[in-house]
């Protein structure tokens, strides 16, 4: 988010997902798109049924690979020298788009600096591709008509994951790839309400539809609306928060909706956190290991039993309709907060969840549009800036939010833990397509048919190890030790292992590296050593 | 667009170039019986139950399959077309169990529909009946492969809809059946069970095994609503009976979906019902957490948060929101933090 809009002035999917059956050019980038978004999956296939050419970049040869015309295999953690050296190559070639870059960017010439040493053996020799894919990539992306590029998680938790999407941004705009239909740049959000939950300011550094609370204006226009004055200064990220509570400067932390002791990086710290806090509330539908910390646990409601809105990856608020009573005696998140307001002397009188969205579109200009009764059974994609105007089907037309589109050069770097003597393996870690994060384990039809974890090994290190499919063996890092069983599979390349995030018995994250972005704080879980051992 | 004027019924209407007979007659609420038709996949004319007579043709025409051209006049209702409708459909019936009433597609079954229409009571071609086994090793769809009618639609759904193409038909004629390759059980093949299979099928051949028996088409209120999952924001319809969750089914209406699925979405919702799921408040009284009534709940959590903002100051305070949760809750959570508590100490995990 925090690199798309630096690079073009808004962080969300420039492109709908209808409109990926009638791509030209599919260019994806970490992203297991037919496991962890299935049905955008369908669609890409769908795009493939129809010719459409695709470029996969991963290190795992997950099923898109298979369907692709160029899978780059590249080394974990250097996808920036990878898009760099695909940047030199079409410079190099000719196939940049001057027009474009002439009118509608800034900071080219810097970018032209950077993008020199990229020479193809030089990048080759980071990320292990060889030389010819990558022209092979650069020649199907940069000479098509309409191109777009697919990224997710692979691509944003990495401690570079920033200086990623930017580099990304800066390849759809070498080409003019942007701002038409079937061609731009797609960050495919994880969650449901992913791109709700950050429109609605639900973020230390902004008020709802990416207004800063910085801004002396904007403070001033929520002060008026909410009437109280608010602090001019951000908050703490979710890594600051754990740090916080263990040196005390955090006494009581509010959680809703989150289980972060299963789905945070290095969770023995995240634990840590939790119990040095003096008062822990945990909102949730399930008892969760994070619930199972708490002072005091609010039961809320599911989906099914709650009306209001959600906004999905290409920007469209769609209703979500309740269907049935609250379970025993849970209740609408919505309403427990309101409570809590009313009792801490704060009112807040809503009678129903159409009205806080009267509210949301009253105080955000991109969003002011919007009413529950016109969301219907279609939604509606932001923009959606007056009650009668249509959505927004691609962003950045003619013109980029914040006007010129910029160029950041960025230049490749490591990930923070590299696999060593003592951690020989890299573990990457992911989604599988028959669960959901910790949430669909509780469905007992999806965990009959996909029980446990299964580590993905390369029968190489698998040798190496003595270990044979099937079997269960001790994973440890620097931070934490569990049990899994391996699944022996070429899927993974050999020096790594693949672990989801799904399982309380395998609890992955008490694995990974706390490492974290700069700009976003978001984990390192892609990449950090672990070493397998025999039980 | 060049448009075309046609004669239907006796009815002068227009349609544009390159519409089918059918959907001339769809557009116009002009009702023709169909088996193998989706408006999601490509029409097969497949099932022959579509056809209709058009002036000039010598054969009656699947209406699914022939375009329209100007002028044509067509008629869907004519004894003759009657005539070979209802002949089509006392074949398929012949070879279709009879057990209608017991049957999870019963009120509805296309085939059902269309029997009682034309008054097919299966009486008039006897003969041998398939006795095939009943595929249902998986969790999630149960596959009688002597229901079906070889229309064709979840072959098209999965290789056009899902990209997968993991079902065909096998054998050749009587002995014609659909399958994975080598006709295994769906558990053993590549299926993923996103269920697209499921969404297309006429007849009771492809149903849902977590719905069986739990409820008839008459008394499922559909809900519309968005997946809770992924931020992909299929919709789909949650079928509701006596209060009660029992399902998922497709909504052709659905924005970005239209009627597909993953395996998650049609078949997880049975996660609302967990017995992991938390219906009361729980306080910790002596390191244990314990059931408690909402007021003594929401009581000590406005009092501590109160005792805390007031000895530590309110960025002494957090929240995290909640990317599963709703616009608005995450709107009321980051004001209550920032307008209530008085601190902007609010994030979700998933500010990537």
């Amino acid at each position: 988010m925090a690199g798309l809009a630096t690079s073009f002035g808004s962080g969300a999917m420039t492109n709908s997902i209808n409109e990926i059956p009638n791509a030209e050019v599919m260019f994806v980038i970490g992203s297991n798109t037919t496991e962890a978004h299935p049905v955008i999956g369908t669609k890409m296939r769908q795009a493939l049924a129809k010719g459409a050419k695709l470029i996969v970049v991963d290190p795992r040869c997950i099923d898109l690979a298979e369907q692709a015309d160029v899978w780059l295999r590249l080394r974990p953690g250097t996808d920036i020298a990878l898009v760099n050296g695909i940047m030199h190559i079409i410079l190099a070639k000719g196939w940049e788009d001057r027009g474009f870059i002439a009118e509608r960017t800034e900071g080219f010439e810097k970018l032209k600096e950077t993008l020199q040493k990229y020479t193809p053996e030089y990048t080759s020799q980071i990320t292990g591709v060889p030389a010819e894919q990558l022209e092979e990539a650069a020649r199907i992306y940069a000479t098509a008509e309409r191109a777009q590029i697919f990224y997710t998680l692979g691509i944003t938790e990495h401690s570079c994951g920033t200086d990623n999407v930017l580099s990304l941004a800066n390849l759809s705009m070498l080409t003019g790839h942007i701002g038409k239909e079937s061609t731009g740049v797609n960050p495919l959000r994880g969650q449901n309400n992913v791109q709700g939950a950050c429109d609605m300011g639900a973020l230390p550094n902004v008020y709802p539809g990416y207004q800063q609370v910085s801004n002396p204006e904007v403070r001033a226009k929520f002060e008026a609306a909410w009437g109280v004055p608010l602090d001019p200064n951000p908050g703490f990220m979710i890594p600051d928060m754990f740090d916080a509570a263990v040196n005390k400067q955090l006494r009581a932390l509010y959680i809703m909706g989150e289980d972060p002791v299963m789905t945070d990086a290095d969770a023995n710290h995240v634990r840590k956190g939790l119990k040095a806090l003096d008062f822990l509330v945990v909102q949730e539908i399930f008892l969760s290991e994070t619930a199972l910390l708490a002072d005091v646990v609010l039961p809320g409601a599911s989906f099914a039993e709650k009306t209001g809105t959600v906004t999905n990856t290409e920007r469209r608020f769609q209703m979500v309709n309740q269907a049935i009573k609250p379970l025993g005696n849970a209740k609408p998140d919505g309403e427990i907060i309101c409570e809590l307001a009313n009792r801490m002397g704060y009112p807040f009188p809503y009678a129903s969840s159409a009205e806080v969205m009267e509210e949301i579109a009253q105080l955000t200009p991109q969003f002011a549009g919007i009413s529950h009764e016109r969301l219907g059974t279609q939604g509606l994609q932001w923009p959606v800036p007056t009650a009668d105007h249509p959505g927004t089907k691609f962003l950045h037309k003619g013109k980029f939010n914040r006007g010129k589109g910029l160029f950041v050069p960025c230049e490749n770097q490591l990930p923070h833990e590299q696999p060593d003597k003592e951690y020989p393996l890299l573990l990457n870690t992911g989604r599988k397509l028959s669960h959901y994060n910790v949430f669909t384990q509780s469905s007992e039809g999806l965990i009959k048919n996909s029980p446990e974890e299964l580590a993905e090994l390369n029968p190489i290190d698998a040798k190496q190890i003595g270990i044979s499919d099937g079997d269960v063996v001790k994973v440890a890092s620097r931070r934490g030790e569990l049990n899994t069983k391996v699944k022996v599979t070429e899927r993974v390349p050999a020096g790594m292992l693949f672990m989801t995030l799904h399982y309380a018995g395998s609890p992955t994250n008490v694995l990974t590296n706390g490492a974290y972005d700069k700009v976003t704080k978001t984990y390192e879980y892609k990449v950090c050593g672990v070493k397998v051992s025999k039980l | 667009m060049e448009w075309f004027t046609i004669t239907i019924d006796g009815r002068e209407v227009s349609v544009p170039k390159g519409t089918t007979v059918l959907e001339a007659c769809r557009m116009n609420n002009i009702p023709v019986p169909t088996l193998c038709h989706d408006p999601e996949l490509t029409p097969s004319g497949a099932c022959r139950l579509c056809v209709v007579q058009i002036e000039g043709m010598r054969n009656l025409p699947p209406s699914c399959v022939t375009q329209v051209a100007q002028g044509m006049k067509i008629e869907t209702q004519n004894p003759k077309v009657r005539a070979a409708r209802k002949t089509i459909l006392e074949l398929l019936v012949a070879n279709h169990p009879l057990d209608c009433m017991t049957c999870e597609k019963m009120g509805n079954c296309s085939l059902a529909e269309y029997a009682y229409e034309y008054g097919v009571k299966g009486d008039v071609f006897a003969g041998e009946k398939r006795d095939l086994p009943v595929d249902n090793a998986n969790p999630f769809i149960i596959r009688d492969p002597n229901k079906c009618i070889l229309c064709g639609k979840c072959i098209k759904a999965c290789t056009e809809i899902q990209g997968k193409s993991r079902l065909d038909f096998s054998f050749r004629g009587f002995n014609t059946q659909v399958g994975p390759a080598y006709n295994i059980p769906l558990n053993e093949s590549d299926c993923d069970f996103c269920g697209s299979c499921v969404s297309v099928c006429p007849v009771g051949a492809l149903t849902e095994k977590q719905m069986a028996g739990k409820g008839r088409p008459w008394e499922v209120t559909k809900v519309q609503t968005t997946c809770p999952f992924c931020g992909v924001g299929c919709n789909f319809d949650l079928n509701v009976k006596d209060g009660q969750v029992i399902g998922v089914t497709s909504n052709p209406q659905a924005p970005v979906n239209g009627k597909a699925l993953c395996v998650k979405g049609r078949f997880g919702m049975d996660m609302i019902y967990s017995s992991r799921r938390v219906t009361t408040p729980l306080i910790r009284k002596d390191g244990v957490l314990v059931p408690a009534e909402w007021d003594e709940a929401l009581d000590l959590v406005a009092s501590k948060f109160r005792e805390i903002k007031d000895a530590y100051g309110p960025n002494a305070l957090a929240a995290l929101s909640s990317a599963h949760c709703t616009n608005e809750e995450n709107y009321l959570m980051q004001k209550f933090m920032r307008a209530v508590i008085g601190t902007n100490n609010v994030d979700h995990c998933a500010r990537t």
